[in-house]
């Protein structure tokens, strides 16, 4: 493997006032040109993860590198030149033409006095392009919906023409239609432009068929990392997700198939029991993180 | 609508009405006369040491509280924020009372009395509002300037209340705003210390439009969200305290002007500060004009005409952009 992107060696990080760890010696590598996924159930340190990682966390413990340099070291304006990211929500305060909002993409290039030359202007149109949201582009961003807008967040990221493009739960809002073209398009910039690509999701089904790497997040913890066929068994997703599940198999990708508890369990009795131990003991763990969730919702 | 023509149009209209009407019977022929420096004393002194000042003057102060508002809107992401929201106008009102009170003479004694009050709830409302490792929380700041405008209201209302009546109506008159201490030294010293904090706001004008996604977007996209913060709200929180050192409190203008310049022609800082300084400029200038001449010899506070005149324009142009 070539360079790394990001790597978390032993990063711990715990909020202001909190008893116990949101992240707690964390392991992981994004190596250059790769498409790696992030899941985990809600609360379980994922976005902590991503603010230790793109630096607007510092770890209380253990390091947390971002193209090479402890994170929180960067300058804001010369990270974004390299990494953009679409986060799980933004409101704009006050509405922006489509074309206006797709542009703030080039400010960390341009920064906060040269005007926009000739070739800002054509990235801000290849972007519209690339992400589909040309047709958008003179309207104003408050009538668009959550699809449109998060499509035009897209464009703006594009348009910062980073090395590394980190997507938070980008697609929550999106159609199915919407979210394989957004899948496919990040797909299409790490295979045939050399980015980086992180994809932060729920969708682990989805996001499995597309990523070289699926590292999974549970209490504060890396508990899985590698090729989805090796990380999506069983055992792993039962424990992480606290549900009865079958794995099925998909053109050699496995998927998630949840088991409804009545009627699908037969055959299960037995395992069914152990299950709800692992349940038992899973909740008293989830407990344990509910006053982390609480804070990170806050940050949003 | 042709943004820069209009605005310059309007900016021009507004000054020459500044200096062409007033109390004194003057012909437009009369006063073009003066402004070059033809005609008797009075008329002189008319045009020249007490009209174009005080013109001028109201201009400034009209764009510098424009430009506040639009700079605070996008700091506090609250469309509501004005420039007085902070806590400014009640620790600005409270040090023109208490010098009032306290028996202050002079022509500069209640605008500086005024200007430390304001002084005094800026540094109370930032503090209030750095909460750990110097983060400013904008959420805190508003509450912080709820607050600390309260009490000093408080406080205010207590100096009234107990004080002997002579003085009050100065007083209260002072609060509302309006250029009658207007002079080429006010406007010197305004203009001279106003550029700083408005040259500083408007370099800020790309950080302004990343800050107003929120403030994670704009550390993604380049801005130092923490630095950037409190140099804005000193900068805008300073360029006030002298607005109200001058003029005293004029409300309106800083809230509507840059609303009305969005609707118009949409919100990217590095145009709207500009045309918000132009708008916010012409709508006081000519304000003033019609405060002096409506009713003379007296005079309105010139915050009473700007919100006769602004809030019905506004409303209409906000029923047009929200269908």
């Amino acid at each position: 493997m070539g360079d790394l992107i990001f790597e978390a060696r032993g990063a711990s990080y715990r909020y202001p006032g909190a008893r116990v760890d949101a992240l707690a010696d964390v392991h992981l590598a994004v190596p250059a040109g790769a498409l790696v996924g992030i899941v985990g159930p809600n609360g379980c340190g994922k976005t902590t993860l991503l603010g230790l990682l793109l630096g607007t966390r510092r770890p209380t413990a253990g390091t947390a590198l971002a193209l090479g340099r402890p994170a929180s070291e960067w300058r804001r304006r010369d990270l974004a030149r390299r990494v953009a990211v679409v986060a799980q929500r933004e409101e704009p305060t006050f509405p922006l033409r489509v074309r206006d909002a797709v542009s703030l993409g080039r400010y960390p290039h341009v920064g906060p006095y040269r005007p926009f030359a000739e070739a800002d202007h054509a990235a801000v149109q290849a972007a519209l392009e690339r992400a589909d949201a040309l047709h958008l582009a003179d309207r104003w961003t408050q009538t668009l919906s959550g699809g449109e807008w998060q499509r035009v967040r897209i464009a703006r990221a594009l348009a910062q023409a980073p090395e590394v493009l980190v997507l938070d739960e980008a697609t929550a809002n999106l159609d199915l239609r919407h979210e394989m073209e957004t899948f496919e398009l990040v797909t299409d910039l790490v295979r045939s432009q050399g980015l980086t690509g992180v994809l932060v999701t729920h969708h682990v089904n989805l996001v499995a068929r597309f990523v070289d790497v699926l590292a999974v997040i549970d209490g504060g913890h890396v508990v899985a990392a590698g090729p989805p066929a090796e990380v999506l068994r069983r055992d792993i997703v039962e424990r992480v997700f606290a549900w009865p599940v079958e794995i099925t198999d998909w053109r050699g990708v496995p998927q998630i198939v949840p088991l409804m508890k009545r009627g699908e369990m037969a055959g299960r009795a037995e395992e069914q029991r152990g299950n709800a131990a692992a349940r038992q003991h899973e909740q008293g763990a989830q407990h344990g993180r509910d006053g982390q969730r609480g804070s990170e919702d806050q940050r949003g | 609508m042709k943004r820069w023509p209009v605005l310059l149009g309007l900016a021009v209209l507004a000054l020459a009405a500044g200096v062409a009407v007033g109390p004194a019977d003057l012909s437009l022929h009369q006063v073009a006369r003066a402004l070059g420096g033809n005609g008797d004393t009075a008329t002189l002194a008319i045009v020249r040491d007490l009209r174009l000042p005080r013109t001028l003057l109201a201009f400034l102060v009209g764009g510098s509280l424009a430009v506040t508002g639009a700079v605070l809107q996008a700091l506090v992401r609250n469309p509501l924020a004005d420039p007085y929201l902070l806590g400014l106008s009640g620790g600005a009102g409270l040090g023109a009372v208490a010098a009032i009170a306290l028996g202050v003479v002079g022509s500069w004694g209640v605008p500086l009395a005024a200007a430390a009050g304001a002084l005094a709830a800026i540094v109370l409302v930032y503090r209030l509002a750095v909460v750990a490792d110097a983060v400013l929380d904008t959420r805190v700041l508003l509450l912080a300037g709820v607050v600390v405008g309260s009490f000093a209201a408080a406080l205010v209302g207590a100096i009234l209340a107990l004080s002997p009546a002579e003085g009050l109506r100065s007083a209260l008159l002072w609060l509302l705003g309006g250029f009658d201490g207007a002079s080429w030294t006010a406007l010197g010293i305004f203009a001279v210390y106003a550029t700083v904090p408005l040259a500083l706001l408007v370099r800020e004008s790309r950080m302004l439009d990343l800050l107003s996604l929120g403030e994670e977007p704009a550390r993604f996209l380049g801005a130092d969200v923490e630095p950037l913060k409190r140099r804005l709200y000193l900068a805008a929180s300073l360029l006030t305290a002298a607005a109200v050192a001058v003029s005293g409190i004029i409300g309106f203008v800083g809230l509507v002007i840059p609303h009305a310049v969005r609707v118009l022609w949409g919100a990217r800082h590095g145009s709207l500060l500009p045309s918000a300084f132009l708008l916010g400029g012409s709508l006081l200038a000519a304000a003033d004009a019609v405060a002096r001449t409506a009713f003379a010899p007296l005079s309105l506070p010139v915050g009473v005409v700007t919100a006769i005149v602004g809030v019905p324009v506004f409303a209409v142009l906000v029923r047009r952009w929200a269908t």
